[in-house]
């Protein structure tokens, strides 16, 4: 009583449950003495003996002695329960579809005589598939380029070289490591003389895809690949010092996350007012000219350019490890 | 079908088989760059050109540079001088 403060008589009820005299007037050491374990009433203080540990430790304990296999089965049934339920759901789904091949389902009439008459009134394109893929499926759309983003990310992570000047092929004597990564490729006459032609050729003809993505086919993602393929011919023919000038590592990661956040706020903002050729806000344009569709030649535009940065980007990757 | 559908299609099928049994993985490479380039022109005919810009730049273009470009990394692909010296022995 003397001995014991406040605080650890409040410890002593809250673990034992209840308060006896030689608890209040012993110290725990010399309580052990006086305290036969073994008889009945008193087998609950061994229990309590066990726990005289702090909680904490008494919970790491427990973790390390059960934790592992307690989570690999939380895991194991956490993981079938989320299978289960999304197979239940897809199946409750698809049982609200039309029948396959069902000839009056809404797909194959309306959404169809929608997309064809109405194009060119809703999204201001006379591409209806521009239309289609950037305006009534725009989300889809934007998913495809996040899944682009994902395995650029991916491939970044697996093929990239750490080291920096073994990147850029500097202080390596290729014919010492063998590796193919330090050898620039050695292009050959025909081969540059052929690239010069081809180069800005491919470049204008990819911008042009891209601008003309709502008036002719083409659009984004054939205009981006268009321009990554020049851009592989360049470092291809003239080696990968003189895409580096201007398109490096910075340039990079700029271009393709300023053009994936562009993309994707515009497409909130679309979804947001409503989408499907509800009034948002945005001057559609002369249908047939350049400027026409609303947001879908800026979204052209910001897809076009994500292509291309992650066409040049695989390629690099896979050549010399790194852009 | 007209007459150039008819060919496409065939030639379409021949490289489909061809790249599977071709055991040199290069050449198969190459087959395949031509079966995506088929497969624009069809497309084209099938009055997609959407579709076929895309199928020309990314089925025939990058993919079949990204495959040679693995080839290369697994060391799939010789340089010339190393094949030719290699392959020497084998033809007497």
């Amino acid at each position: 009583m003397k001995s014991d403060g406040f605080f650890s008589k409040l410890t002593k009820f809250v673990e034992y449950g209840s308060l006896r005299e030689e608890d209040l007037t012993l110290s725990p050491s010399k309580k052990q003495k006086f305290v036969d374990t073994d008889s009945p009433e008193n087998r609950w203080l061994t229990t309590v003996q066990n726990s005289e540990k702090p909680l904490a430790a008494r919970i790491a304990t427990w973790v390390s002695h059960y934790g592992v296999s307690l989570f690999d089965r939380l895991y194991r049934v956490a993981a079938a329960f989320i299978c289960f339920t999304l197979i239940g759901l897809l199946l409750s789904v698809v049982a609200f579809l039309p029948a396959f091949g069902d000839e009056n389902a809404p797909a194959v009439n309306e959404v169809v005589e929608r997309y064809v008459s109405k194009s060119v009134e809703e999204t201001g394109t006379t591409n209806a598939v521009a239309g289609m893929i950037s305006a009534y499926r725009g989300f889809d759309t934007l998913g495809e380029a996040h899944v682009l983003f994902a395995a650029a990310c991916s491939v970044i992570i697996l093929l990239r070289v750490d080291d920096p000047e073994r990147r850029h092929g500097r202080l390596v004597d290729p014919v010492m490591t063998g590796e193919d990564m330090d050898f620039e490729p050695n292009s050959d006459l025909v081969l540059r003389k052929a690239a010069k032609i081809l180069v800005p050729l491919s470049f204008i003809f990819g911008l042009y895809v891209i601008l003309n993505g709502t008036t002719s086919p083409g659009g984004g993602f054939s205009g981006g690949a268009l321009m990554g393929a020049g851009l592989i011919l360049t470092s291809v023919a003239f080696g990968f010092g003189r895409t580096e000038r201007f398109f490096g590592d910075e340039m990079y990661h700029l271009v393709k996350t300023a053009c994936l956040a562009a993309y994707a706020l515009m497409m909130a903002y679309f979804i947001y007012m409503g989408a499907n050729g509800l009034p948002d806000g945005v001057w559609l344009g002369i249908p047939g000219s350049i400027i026409s569709g609303g947001l879908i030649l800026p979204i052209n535009i910001a897809v076009g350019f994500e292509v291309a940065c992650t066409m040049y980007c695989f390629y690099a990757l896979f050549r010399k490890g790194g852009l | 079908m007209t007459l150039l559908d008819g060919i496409l299609l065939t030639f379409l099928i021949i490289c489909a088989v061809a790249v599977s049994v071709k055991r040199n993985l290069l050449a198969s490479i190459v087959i395949y760059m031509g079966f995506s380039l088929i497969m624009s022109v069809i497309w084209l005919t099938l009055e997609a050109p959407d579709l076929a810009i895309t199928e020309a730049a990314v089925g025939a273009g990058v993919t079949g540079l990204l495959f040679l470009a693995t080839l290369k990394k697994i060391h799939a692909i010789k340089a010339d001088d190393v094949r030719d010296r290699e392959d020497k022995p084998d033809e007497k």
